[in-house]
């Protein structure tokens, strides 16, 4: 199976690293976007391979992290209620809100059902006319296109029984609010490889114009992260900032164009909280005044829910690559995967969660001499 | 849960006016919608995210992908369970 090996050859490795100690002449912040790419490198210990003075700083790219503790209250309390079949990924089931999560509702009597497919919740409303079926629609631009033809096809086929409570969120705002904050560090951008599956990477072009960082479109393979890396270093030590694309063997510039048409149609952008960071501007979709008839924001009416995240915790500095997990006094102790208190823990995806999983609470901080088992060892 | 995960097209069919397939992934198949990749082919690899193909692949990048994300413990979404027609609950693959 020589091609498996191609991705993490510990060769190849070698030599991009190589290639980053011979043309790096001083530090540089570079953030990964997407929580695929937080947990590669972690897994991997791809951030200990590289030069001294190249940091890697973890991003806000996972949709199940950053949906605001308000909207996960929100969702609870649609649930609890008797005539309602709330669906969701699996993902969301453990994150917990202000008083317990899916699961408890679950054991308490709610029917919470997880999904495979947004278009599963058709079938349950088909066969259950009687019940409400909600869908607890997040994500980011990846997951837009099956959401959005959940909507489009109940509409579609008159199932009056099913509503999506929607909390998306939008790559390239966040991008542009992290690069915005007057303590902004990151200097580059590895971006979101499956996002641009989804959506091309043109949107990404007046950012890098406007803020002179380069953002280069990534893969999460070992390898791929590493040749993202270097490229991003090459443009930064040659003073360019442009879009580049490491990842074309799946992706190209325009994206996939029958997805974002269908996307258009049902969402809108609008504003958007995202927890631990706060309100961005036009960083969400939003259903389409066309498909209220399915919003279950407006269907339910649940009372606005104020929550309060523990003041201890630094995810918001961790999301915009200020801080890391190890700085924080609750890492791996208060705060666990088991009890999280906030939004890097509540994913495997998140940053403090992939740390954790991968042993980093235990080693000394400011260690970095972590063994890379995975590269080449294959 | 952004992570698109390769499988191989084995069937392609028509259902409630959509363009569906049923995509092996290792051991397990599922349905996925091919509303947004129409030309897909039986036999053709796809990159499938919640149920959706949103990109062709080669089978060689499915194979390697797909093996990097077993190591990685992202394949967990396709253990869901499957919903039948009748809108019960059949056990995950």
């Amino acid at each position: 199976m020589k091609y498996l090996d191609e991705y993490r050859d510990g060769k190849i490795a070698r030599k991009i690293v190589d290639e980053m100690h011979r043309i790096q002449t001083q530090p540089w912040v570079i953030m990964e976007v997407c929580g695929g790419q937080t947990h590669s490198i972690v897994k991997n210990g791809i951030d200990h391979l590289l030069p001294e003075g190249v940091e890697l700083v973890h991003g806000p790219g996972c949709p199940v992290c950053v949906t605001p503790l308000e909207m996960i209250d929100k969702a609870h309390a649609i649930a609890r209620r008797p005539e309602v079949i709330f669906c969701s990924f699996g993902d969301m089931l453990r994150v917990p809100g202000s008083d317990g999560d899916l699961f408890t509702i679950k054991s308490q009597g709610g029917d919470v059902r997880v999904v495979y497919s947004p278009l599963d919740c058709l079938k349950i409303a088909r066969a259950n006319p009687e019940k409400r079926i909600v869908f607890f629609a997040i994500g980011f631009e990846t997951t837009a296109p099956a959401n959005a033809m959940l909507a489009w096809r109940a509409r579609q086929e008159g199932l009056k029984n099913v509503s999506l409570l929607v909390s998306h969120v939008l790559v390239p705002p966040a991008l542009a609010a992290i690069l915005s904050s007057p303590l902004n560090r990151v200097q580059g951008f590895l971006g979101p490889g499956h996002v641009c599956a989804v959506m091309g990477y043109e949107e990404y072009e007046p950012i890098s114009e406007k803020f002179r960082v380069p953002i280069v479109i990534t893969g999460f393979e070992p390898l791929d992260i590493l040749q993202g890396t270097l490229m991003t270093i090459r443009q930064l030590e040659t003073r360019r900032a442009e879009v580049e694309n490491e990842y074309s063997r799946i992706l190209d510039r325009a994206g996939n164009l029958p997805a974002q048409k269908l996307v258009a149609s049902v969402f809108s952008t609008g504003d958007r909280k995202w927890r631990g960071i706060g309100m961005i501007p036009n960083s969400g979709y939003h259903l389409r005044p066309e498909f209220e008839d399915h919003d279950a924001e407006r269907l339910f009416d649940v009372a606005q829910i104020d929550t309060q995240e523990p003041a201890i915790c630094i995810s918001g500095e961790i999301l915009r690559g200020l801080k890391k997990p190890r700085d924080c006094p609750a890492f791996g102790t208060l705060c666990t995967p088991q009890r999280p208190l906030g939004a890097t823990m509540v994913s495997a995806e998140g940053a403090c969660a992939a740390y954790y999983a991968y042993g980093r609470h235990l080693q000394g901080s400011g260690s970095v001499d972590v063994p890379v088992h995975s590269i080449g060892a294959a | 849960m952004c992570l698109a995960i390769p499988g191989k097209v084995v069937d392609a069919f028509d259902q409630n006016g959509m363009r569906m397939a049923k995509v092996q992934f290792g051991g397990i198949i599922r349905e996925a919608c091919l509303e947004y990749v129409p030309d897909t082919k039986v036999g053709e690899y796809v990159l499938v995210h919640v149920g959706f193909a949103i990109s062709k692949v080669d089978e060689e990048e499915a194979a390697r992908t797909y093996q990097l994300l077993e190591e990685m413990d992202q394949l967990t979404e396709l253990m869901a369970p499957v919903v039948n027609e009748r809108g019960g609950e059949e056990e995950g693959p």
